[in-house]
């Protein structure tokens, strides 16, 4: 009888990752791991499904009963601050449970392995792992190992993919520009860390971009960037011509430790966004960071809180945009 | 006790022996060959008809995990899946756990290997001591122990100085010095080849540089001190075309391929399979016809298993994170043979860098045919198939990108000093 209540389940197997890893077999959202390879028409789902939830987060009740006993954990390997709040905030609009995991505090550091750590919280009947890694595809690895029937949500894995970021970024654009085919879109800094950049320029060529540039010294491009789809520019006034939205990437400052950069100083002469710098743009440009900025290393203080800024818009969207994700992987509309 | 093998198709690559001729063993050694020498009377008759007979393999590169390791693998296990495999001699790189840096560790893994199937195993020493880098390691100590060569593994030396001494020193001696061409700084913390699917994945990319440069250092220090030098495992076509000039420029340098490198390319990493994260990475696909072209034309004159067996538990988490390394012993013959299915080269060029090319490296007397040579050998039966399946695999690391290829062809028999070490079992010839 016990062998009943506990129906023998097959060994993990390491392996290679089918392609369709997120999607179900009729292509509906299963888990959101990267935007890359999803079509044009599940990006606007994604984001029409977000401007429904926008409009309902400006009302004085902001909360629907669509995933009501659900059960969500956020389970975060590195610190964050905005990408787990807003998750969190997101997921108790919808009405779910929610359960933050610090792992970079908690058994991961005994030596509990991401299997072990997966396979304790799966026996806690959650319905969703939200989940952040140091790891390049840290979540396609939860995708293909959580039993059927548990999401994964990408909030962030190593230097490859930020989805939900790159989704709210693409709705906070349509938001001020529409039409993404006549859109200049410049993309400057730390691109060969950034899991935002590569997540932002699938997005953006997904939606048919007019053009994406990325602007950074060649120390700071990964190889063979350029098949990924963008136009490569070393000189900020050259990449800035005539652009309708440029995103500031973060630059940690570690980079100044392993020989990527001399100093922030000179960065912020060559690469940091100004007032000045800015005219080089269209007059209506947006200015966009995904955040933390660093005032006086990539953005000036002036530019960051400037009436072109939307930096503050972009984290009220990415609750929207979280939302409509989460509802969609559940297999829920919005109302 | 003495055997005649009847009716085989008998390949020898050294002498171009090619014809259906008769095989006579008399103890450990061949006797005879294509000839019956008057009076032999045979205790056992093997009617080998519609098979190919052809030396035993010799692995430049297989770890077998035994010191240290054995949750892994063992030597029993390893070398009766080797033998499965057509391999009959292997050598063993010297980062076991305690490393092969005194003969106590040589003479450990020889006992070991004594109580296995037979198959040889041959170790390497190490160059420093517990591969640290830094100070030497007694060399003609290891030598008198029966190293076949020295060897730092994967492990850096700590600067272009002690290399220098190393290859001095070892030179000294008549010690072939074994080197991974990577350079630790420039390789860093990659997982995959710098390039297109580096950039895609996020991971951090290994650069061709870390091999050019690499090698670029070694090669001068080879002009330098005239030490005998063979370079483990090259994966980029630049680093093949740096080895083809130092040969032609009369350097004593040799170099060898994983057989992996000549059938897979980054591209294969590009799902994060877990089972193609190698060191050195998986390259380009130009790399790799680069690397093809040189093996057929014998400036690469060895292809290896680089055998790296693991429990499933190292193959299991994000990419990076898992353990490098493929279990390779069953692939190489398989592999090696679809080189010639390819057009790539005759099957008698490609069976010799899997056993008189990798024996020449290590002057070792075996790797061909022919009468008072060591009866190492593989009866083949070429109308079979080998399936790679985990029904039918021996090594205890199942970790292959292989697995559900078919291959033409299947190991019949493989023979080690006149006695098989392995026969397919009836079931799976029938």
């Amino acid at each position: 009888m016990i062998a009943a209540a506990y129906p023998a389940r097959q060994l993990p197997q390491p392996g290679p990752l089918p392609n369709d890893l997120q999607l179900t077999s009729t292509g509906q959202l299963r888990h959101l791991l990267t935007v890359e390879g999803l079509s044009r028409e599940l990006v606007t789902e994604i984001l029409d499904n977000a401007e429904s939830f926008a409009n309902m987060n400006e009302k004085a009740v902001k909360k629907v009963p669509l995933l009501r006993g659900k059960t969500i954990v956020n389970l975060f390997f590195e610190a964050s601050t905005r990408t787990r709040t807003t998750f969190e905030l997101a997921a108790k609009r919808l009405s779910a449970d929610v359960l933050n995991i610090n792992v970079s505090t908690s058994s991961a550091t005994k030596g509990e392995s991401l299997l072990d750590t997966l396979r304790n919280l799966e026996a806690m009947n959650v319905d969703m792992f939200v989940v952040r890694h140091q790891q390049s595809g840290a979540a396609h690895f939860m995708a293909r190992h959580v039993e059927p029937g548990i999401s994964v949500l990408n909030a962030g894995d190593g230097r490859h993919a930020h989805p939900t970021q790159a989704l709210l970024d693409m709705f906070t654009i349509r938001r001020f520009k529409g039409d993404f085919t006549r859109l200049k879109i410049a993309i400057v800094g730390d691109i060969l860390h950034s899991r935002v950049a590569r997540s932002q320029i699938h997005a953006l060529n997904i939606l048919q971009a007019g053009e994406v540039r990325v602007v950074a010294p060649h120390s700071l491009l990964p190889a063979h960037v350029e098949d990924l789809g963008v136009h490569v520019f070393h000189n900020l006034e050259q990449g800035l011509r005539d652009i309708d939205v440029v995103i500031m990437l973060r630059l940690q400052r570690e980079r100044m430790e392993h020989a990527h950069l001399p100093s922030e100083h000179e960065y912020f002469q060559l690469f940091g966004l100004t007032q000045r710098r800015l005219l080089a743009a269209k007059p209506d440009c947006l200015v966009m960071h995904p955040g933390p900025a660093n005032r006086g290393v990539e953005i000036d203080s002036a530019v960051a809180d400037g009436a072109q800024s939307v930096i503050l818009q972009q984290v009220t969207f990415g609750i929207a945009v979280r939302m409509a994700v989460m509802s969609m992987v559940m297999g829920v509309r919005s109302a | 006790m003495s055997v005649l093998i009847e009716n085989a198709r008998v390949i020898d690559p050294v002498s171009g022996f090619d014809r259906v001729a008769p095989v006579c063993i008399q103890g450990s050694e061949i006797l005879a060959l294509g000839e019956i020498p008057d009076g032999f009377e045979p205790r056992r008759r093997i009617d080998a008809s519609g098979r190919w007979l052809f030396p035993g393999l010799v692995d430049l590169s297989a770890h077998l995990r035994e010191p240290g390791e054995e949750h892994k693998a063992t030597i029993a296990s390893e070398t009766l899946a080797a033998a499965r495999g057509g391999v009959t001699t292997l050598v063993v790189p010297p980062d076991t756990d305690p490393p092969v840096d005194s003969p106590a560790e040589v003479e450990l893994i020889s006992r070991r290997a004594e109580q296995a199937c037979g198959v040889r195993v041959l170790a390497m020493g190490a160059l420093t001591r517990a591969l640290n880098g830094e100070q030497l390691a007694e060399l003609a100590a290891l030598k008198r122990a029966g190293v076949v060569a020295v060897s730092n593994a994967q492990c850096p030396l700590a600067s272009p100085l002690v290399l220098r001494r190393a290859m001095e020193y070892a030179a000294t001696f008549d010690l072939l010095v074994a080197l991974s061409a990577q350079d630790a700084a420039l390789a860093g913390s990659g997982c995959v080849h710098e390039g297109a699917v580096s950039t895609r994945l996020g991971l951090p990319g290994i650069p061709e540089a870390a091999e050019t440069a690499a090698l670029g250092m070694i090669l001068a220090l080879v002009e330098q001190t005239g030490a005998r030098v063979h370079v483990n495992r090259l994966s980029t076509r630049r680093g093949a075309e740096m080895v083809a000039k130092a040969r032609a420029d009369g350097l004593p340098v040799s170099a060898d391929v994983a057989a992996h490198q000549l059938f897979l390319t980054e591209m294969d990493a590009a799902d994060f399979n877990p089972f193609c994260h190698v060191i050195p990475p998986l390259r380009t696909q130009r790399d790799r016809e680069g690397l093809r072209e040189a093996v057929a034309r014998g400036e690469i004159s060895a292809i290896c298993s680089d055998h790296q067996p693991h429990e499933s538990d190292s193959k299991l988490g994000p990419f990076a994170e898992t353990r490098p390394g493929i279990s390779a012993l069953e692939t190489l013959l398989p592999l090696t043979l679809r080189l010639v299915e390819d057009g790539l080269m005759t099957l008698p060029d490609a069976l010799s860098r899997v056993t008189s090319g990798p024996a020449g490296i290590l002057r070792l007397a075996g790797g061909h045919l022919t009468p008072g040579a060591a009866a190492d050998f593989v009866l083949f039966d070429p109308d079979g198939r080998t399936d790679i399946s985990p029904g039918t695999w021996l090594s205890a690391g199942t970790n292959t990108p292989f697995m559900g290829w078919s291959f033409s062809g299947h190991v019949s028999e493989t023979w080690v000093a006149g006695r098989p070490a392995w026969t397919l079992p009836v079931e799976i010839a029938a």
